[in-house]
């Protein structure tokens, strides 16, 4: 359904109605109607409280620094600290895949937690995680280190995680990395990113400074890329296609290794800003290393950023991507004249985290499909600054948005196909909406890079033209009315 | 009857425990069953009572056996002088973890154990001087204390102790049936101390219940680990506590208070000398700048 301007905004409006006065006024400021010439006008408050009462899609600090950056960190051992809820509701992380065994080279499936229980909240769980360290180091003795993931009660107790890590570090000579990420801090998943970020420059890179490092003139690191669904090796063959050395994985299938040589690179590559951002300008402004967005989704973009990238290395580079993308455009062409018939003109809306809704606009675009309405659940006012003229004008946009306003957009709008989470996912299904869970893939992936692209164009396709959707209506309602007019 | 329930709160230092303990040896020479639960982390508000340096705690002993759920009441409830009961709820050291918590617990768990079941007459409640956060608060909420008893004495901060703690009173009996029962001026010898305490008990609405003058007896008597009931029923200290006692089994005068604003409680403290007028031109002088 194509929208104007105001139509846009009527729909806006009508959505807000049934708010009281207050809720309507705040959560006006999170939506609009997208104007691409206007890019760096705030169009749209994000990273604010959530309004009471509805549900929100976000998470928390803990599920920002555990879940997503420090999680994936296959050679260490995240520790949980606190009740057990939140490392087993968190468990085996976000299907960020590794290579490795394990027990001995990986630990991504354990789930470690210190289980509080009420002694600990009233004596202190400082004793119970030194234990908790020593049990580790006798069961998993080839760990690289630990991650001390602090949950909400740690926080309100004052325990001191910071002691307890440089006690136990010293004495078992491994890195062990206190994170203060209490859920309770900050509005959204956002802020557990950014502490996460800060541990990792303070027991990371720091300590680490001037380690030895056998470099080349092409190292490059990938930085955001959590490698869900094998994502970050799609990423890292265009990049050695075009005779660049991926020296570090950040932190999908990544290793502490990889993060302490990352100073020593040429060119940070960031896939995930939202998330990563801090660590990159960090190296930037210490180690004088540039940094680069890029985007791997669809072949627009995939060939925009290689090029973007080759920008920064000499001609040799430069002329291997241009023989590489020659490459690439005869297998993605096969995709495109393949799906882009079945999907062209269908349209999509996007609810995701703090990246995804202007990153993949271009591989649905490639298909000839076209976004409808986009939202994020925690990204900043620079997210959508880079958002806004990604999409069309008009295109509806809202942030933090709550399951009812979801619902009403998705009833206005008539997206043929709707990407958001599993809370999402039922629901929707349930209107008769086809439906992609756009975290994890909905089980499927890599959705990066070229082999990436078949993977996507073929899920979309398998999703939006799928037989059931013409099922919705049960058989006995659907011949009700033929029936009637027999015995009529 | 109905068991009495009473909280006694007051300025850390001013003699809570030690008031408590005579007061309840002294009820319990007059025939009276009582119950102490020392709601405090030091756990020193059955030591007269009991002769010992400190009993085990319900958290501690919680701690040892795994969780509270591994404990038995006989665990943690000591019977001492006059056959009173005896309960700390304990908890962790000073700088850690968290007391508040371990209060609201160790309650929990006597009443699921059923401590406040028997035949009691009164139930005392020692707790830790500063109310610093919703667990000290926990002995009059949920209609446990109904009577609290504020030890306070002549001292300008024990004073501010006393009204601030009235307001987190009222806070509690908006919503329950807590009252306050009176203040207990435990003499630190200054001047026309008692005339100063009634002063304060009328302004916030309540009474003085007793004035308990000071007497190194009772140093003398905890040096033993003891009342001065016991140590020596024969002192005239003894008498006043059994004076308190006689009172608060009495007691009837129990108030929602209103606690003073501060400038109506600095011009009582003016009123009686304690505090200076102010002279606004001396804030924030150095020496140098006075001299």
């Amino acid at each position: 359904m194509e929208m104007n301007k105001e139509q846009t905004q009527a729909l806006i409006d009508e959505v807000l109605e049934v708010y009281p006065e207050a809720a309507r006024k705040d959560r006006a400021k999170h939506m609009a109607v997208n104007d691409p010439a206007n890019p760096g006008s705030k169009c749209i408050t994000s990273n604010r409280k959530s309004q009471p009462g509805v549900m929100t899609i976000r998470g928390c600090a803990y599920a920002g620094s555990k879940g997503v950056v420090w999680g994936p960190v296959k050679d260490m051992i995240h520790i949980s600290h606190g009740p057990i809820g939140c490392g087993q509701y968190s468990r085996a992380g976000r299907r960020n895949y590794y290579t490795g065994v394990t027990g001995v080279n990986a630990f991504g499936t354990l789930n470690i937690t210190t289980d509080f229980q009420e002694r600990d909240i009233v004596f202190g769980g400082d004793k119970k995680l030194e234990a908790a360290i020593d049990e580790l180091e006798q069961l998993f003795p080839l760990t690289k280190g630990l991650s001390i993931q602090s949950e909400c009660p740690v926080g309100l107790i004052g325990d001191d995680i910071e002691a307890v890590a440089k006690k136990k570090g010293a004495e078992l000579g491994k890195t062990i990395v206190p994170v203060r990420c209490e859920g309770f801090r900050g509005v959204s998943q956002s802020l557990g990113h950014h502490i996460a970020n800060d541990t990792i420059r303070d027991h990371v890179l720091a300590p680490n400074e001037g380690k030895e490092f056998e470099t080349t003139e092409y190292d490059v690191a990938i930085i955001g890329d959590y490698n869900i669904g094998g994502d970050a090796w799609s990423s890292r063959i265009i990049l050695e296609d075009m005779g660049l050395r991926v020296v570090a994985q950040w932190s999908g299938d990544g290793t502490l290794a990889e993060m302490e040589n990352t100073p020593k690179v040429k060119l940070n590559l960031v896939h995930c800003y939202r998330s990563m951002n801090y660590i990159v300008r960090y190296m930037e402004e210490k180690n004088g290393i540039p940094w680069v967005e890029y985007n791997l989704f669809g072949p627009t973009k995939i060939e925009e950023s290689m090029r973007k990238i080759a920008g920064f290395f000499d001609d040799k580079i430069k002329a291997q991507t241009e023989e590489v993308i020659k490459r690439y455009r005869a297998q993605w062409e096969q995709v495109v004249a393949k799906y882009r018939p079945r999907l062209e003109g269908k349209s999509v809306m996007l609810y995701v985290g703090g990246l995804r809704p202007r990153h993949i606009i271009g591989a649905y675009e490639d298909l000839g499909m076209e976004i409808c309405g986009a939202g994020y659940e925690f990204a900043h006012n620079d997210d959508y600054v880079k958002t806004t003229p990604e999409m069309k004008d008009a295109t509806l946009l809202f942030d933090d948005a709550s399951a009812y306003e979801l619902e009403e957009f998705v009833k206005k709008l008539k997206p043929d196909l709707i990407g958001s989470g599993v809370k999402e996912k039922y629901v929707f299904q349930k209107m008769g909406f086809p439906f992609r869970q756009m975290h994890s893939w909905d089980y499927s992936g890599p959705y990066h890079g070229v082999d990436g692209f078949a993977i996507f164009a073929r899920d979309m396709d398998l999703t939006l033209n799928n037989p059931c959707w013409k099922n919705m209506q049960a058989p006995w309602t659907k011949s009700d009315a033929a029936e009637l007019a027999k015995t009529a | 009857m109905a068991i009495r329930q009473c909280a006694i709160y007051g300025k850390g230092g001013i003699g809570k425990s030690t008031t408590t303990q005579n007061l309840v040896a002294a009820l319990a020479e007059a025939g009276k069953k009582v119950m102490i639960i020392g709601c405090d982390p030091k756990a020193d508000s059955t030591r007269l009572i009991l002769h010992s340096k400190a009993q085990n705690t319900i958290m501690e002993t919680a701690a040892e056996a795994g969780s509270v759920e591994d404990i038995e009441l006989e665990d943690v409830l000591k019977v001492g002088y006059g056959d009173v009961r005896c309960v700390e709820s304990g908890g962790p050291e000073p700088g850690v973890g968290c007391a508040g918590r371990g209060v609201i617990t160790a309650i929990n768990f006597l009443e699921e154990e059923g401590a406040y079941e028997e035949d009691l007459d009164f139930v005392f409640y020692d707790v830790l001087g500063d109310v610093v956060c919703g667990g000290f608060a926990m002995p009059i909420r949920e209609n446990k204390a109904q009577e609290i008893y504020i030890v306070c004495s002549g001292e300008m901060m024990a004073m501010y102790a006393a009204n601030n703690i009235s307001k987190g009173i009222c806070k509690y009996a908006a919503s329950g049936s807590v009252r306050l029962a009176g203040l207990i001026c435990n003499s630190r010898n200054t001047d026309r101390e008692d005339e100063l305490i009634m002063a304060l008990a009328a302004k916030i609405g309540t009474q003085m219940i007793h004035f308990v003058p000071r007497d190194n007896i009772v140093q003398r008597a905890e040096i033993r680990r003891m009342t001065v009931i016991e140590y020596d029923p024969k002192c005239k200290q003894a008498d006043e506590y059994r004076a308190l006692a006689q009172k608060i089994i009495n007691n009837t005068m129990f108030v929602v208070p209103e606690p003073c604003t501060m400038d109506e409680l600095e011009d009582l403290l003016m009123e009686f000398g304690i505090m200076e007028v102010e002279d606004e031109s001396i804030i924030g002088k150095t020496a140098e700048e006075l001299a």
